[in-house]
């Protein structure tokens, strides 16, 4: 490896961690959406300042690019609350709106300037060490590793100090607010961080990837726990890692770095959908398996229960005739006896089944537990 | 803030919120004493809810005037506990029973502190009072409709607060649930505290509570069970559909 693949590297992994952080709460907000209505909208925000100060690394563009971020979600806020529009109806009215503005400002004054539309769609990764971070004639490193690692800092110590604040506000904003903790501040405060991660990745990755980065690790963290501290954790870890295997992928095939990462983060979360512990689809199929033999002994044993002792315990315990009775197949009741004579709760005598204590005992649990409990 | 407010709770005066221009709530005086069990009825509609998120500031109203204990809401915020509807929460929140019960104490923590090992001590006993401290460890989305009104009321606890309001708390729990939310609201006002609660069930509005407030868009009537739990006051709140509701009203009158 080269110094400068250590430089991409260093970067993406930054990107990704800086975006997993607000991304969490914007999953579990469900506001995943106005992480897209604003990294585009903030391009108007870039091109304007560009204009102002004529300068590509000024802070400035940083700075009005996440207003207009905020700008974005006020307006999807405003038309939102008019009632007449719904709020995915008032983001996809929004952020066009805005971005096209950019893109008409781009294609019309900056065609000469280093600020075109593909860069800002897809950015370029590899260009990244080119643009380097200088004070008074030396050399600290390119300025996307400056930059997002500062963003990074910043995301990371909001989240600490603000945990409480926005757990709470994320799950009930209405005590919230009865508490004294505003969901309004709370939500800007969160809004403002995926403005300045937007715009700082913006740079790297391009304004449709940065929406990958933000959603796809936490969608995947919180298949796999729950608990917000780890989802957190997860989330970054699991950013990073689409980061690095997206450079190597991108490295072999000598293609887009930002879409290699956004695709292996779009992997790693197929992979977590199919094969996560308890809500991956695998687990969800096998559990579902199991309830239905676990379902269908208890039933066996309650019909048992209920008829055993009675005149018509004769027939309605007779092994032939539980497809008449409980209209199962015929194979299907075979193999429901077995495992219930299997799991000690009946016992054959003859063409009769009849319950074992521990049966019964099942069969009156089995009851007690389905009916309505606190 | 004279001498008089103190002795009240809460005290509404010429409260009106509106959406748009359609009054949801119209002129509402509303007086509610200390150490009381006050049941919220009224129809679907009635403006029940948007009571409780007015006097707690979630709501803007139009007019109107707030104290709680004398003072206004902010001032009071320490004194007050809130019970949000069951179904207003996210239950799939990547978190545990004990954790949100915890949330309660957020208000008294300020910003920034975390809660200590005295807050988790509260939480635990507020879950031991409500029955669930074995489940505390649990994740929320595994909890039944009773459990998670159970939690919420947990986390009411641990605000020890003196004033309550609790929006449906008995909306689809099962019956012994319902005995146990009750006998705690019992167990509150016989330590002094106040709570209201938004109640659909006119049937045991005079088993489980000392006073009524009934609300159609306007305050009907307001006082203690056994003077305003009438067939009259009832009829003007719920309109047409009061078939059933004679019966109800006779067997509070039968009371002394």
């Amino acid at each position: 490896m080269n110094n400068a693949q250590i430089e991409i590297q260093l970067i993406a992994v930054i990107v990704a961690a800086a975006c997993a952080i607000p991304g969490v709460f914007l999953v579990l907000r469900r506001m995943a959406l106005l992480s897209d209505a604003i990294s585009h909208a903030i391009l108007l925000g870039i091109v304007l300042a560009f204009f102002v100060v004529q300068d590509l690394t000024s802070p400035f563009l940083i700075i009005a690019a996440a207003a207009t971020g905020l700008l974005t979600v006020y307006l999807v806020e405003m038309l939102n609350r008019s009632k007449l529009v719904r709020e995915d109806a008032a983001i996809g009215l929004v952020f066009p709106v805005l971005f096209s503005i950019g893109v008409i400002l781009i294609s019309r004054f900056a065609g000469d300037v280093h600020l075109d539309i593909d860069a800002v769609l897809l950015g370029e990764l590899a260009f990244a060490p080119f643009s380097r971070f200088e004070i008074a004639g030396t050399d600290l490193g390119p300025r996307a590793l400056w930059l997002m690692g500062g963003i990074l800092i910043i995301n990371l110590t909001l989240i600490i100090v603000f945990f409480k604040e926005l757990k709470l506000v994320s799950f009930d904003p209405g005590l919230a607010s009865a508490l004294g903790v505003s969901p309004v501040a709370i939500h800007y405060l969160l809004m403002s961080q995926v403005s300045v991660t937007a715009v700082g990745a913006f740079d790297a990755v391009g304004s449709v990837l940065v929406v990958a980065l933000m959603i796809a690790p936490p969608a995947t963290a919180y298949l796999l726990t729950d608990s917000l501290p780890r989802m957190i954790v997860y989330s970054v870890l699991i950013g990073m890692a689409g980061a690095l295997s997206g450079y190597w992928v991108a490295h072999s095939l000598d293609v887009s770095i930002a879409g290699c990462m956004a695709g292996m983060s779009g992997v790693l979360f197929a992979v977590a959908f199919a094969l996560a512990p308890r809500r991956g689809l695998l687990a969800q199929a096998l559990r579902r398996r199991r309830q239905k033999w676990e379902f269908a002994i208890a039933m066996l044993v309650i019909h048992l229960f209920t008829h055993e002792d009675l005149p018509e315990a004769e027939s309605e315990c007779r092994v032939d005739h539980l497809t008449e009775h409980l209209a199962w197949s015929e194979s299907f009741a075979r193999q429901v006896v077995e495992r219930t004579v299997d799991s000690d709760s009946a016992v054959l005598e003859g063409p009769l089944l009849r319950l074992t204590d521990s049966g019964r005992a099942m069969a009156r649990e089995a009851i007690v537990s389905w009916a309505p409990q606190g | 803030m004279n001498q008089t407010a103190s002795d009240n709770a809460l005290e509404v005066r010429d409260l009106t919120v509106a959406y748009h221009e359609k009054p949801v709530l119209w002129d509402i005086d509303l007086t509610v004493p200390k150490g009381i069990l006050m049941a919220v009825v009224g129809p679907n509609g009635a403006g029940k809810t948007t009571l409780i998120k007015s006097v707690l500031g979630l709501l803007k109203p139009a007019a109107g005037q707030v104290s709680i204990f004398g003072r206004s809401y902010e001032t009071s915020r320490p004194l007050v506990g809130y019970v949000p509807q069951r179904g207003s929460v996210d239950w799939d929140f990547p978190t545990c029973v004990l954790d949100v019960v915890l949330m309660g104490r957020y208000g008294s923590l300020g910003w920034i502190k975390r809660p200590g090992k005295a807050d988790r001590d509260l939480a635990v006993q507020a879950l031991g009072k409500v029955g669930m401290d074995k489940l505390a460890s649990r994740q929320i989305s595994q909890l039944s409709g009773g459990q998670q009104q159970r939690v919420f009321l947990a986390r009411a606890l641990v605000q020890q607060a003196e004033l309550y309001f609790m929006d449906e708390p008995f909306q689809g729990v099962d019956a012994k649930t319902e005995r146990a939310i009750i006998d705690i609201l019992k167990e509150l006002r016989s330590s002094g505290k106040t709570v209201l609660v938004v109640h659909h069930d006119l049937q045991t509005v005079p088993e489980y509570f000392d006073w009524v407030t009934l609300l159609n868009v306007r305050c009907i009537a307001s006082g203690p069970v056994t003077d305003v739990f009438t067939e009259q006051n009832l009829r003007t709140a719920y309109g047409g559909r009061v078939a059933f509701k004679s019966q109800i009203a006779a067997g509070t009158e039968a009371e002394p």
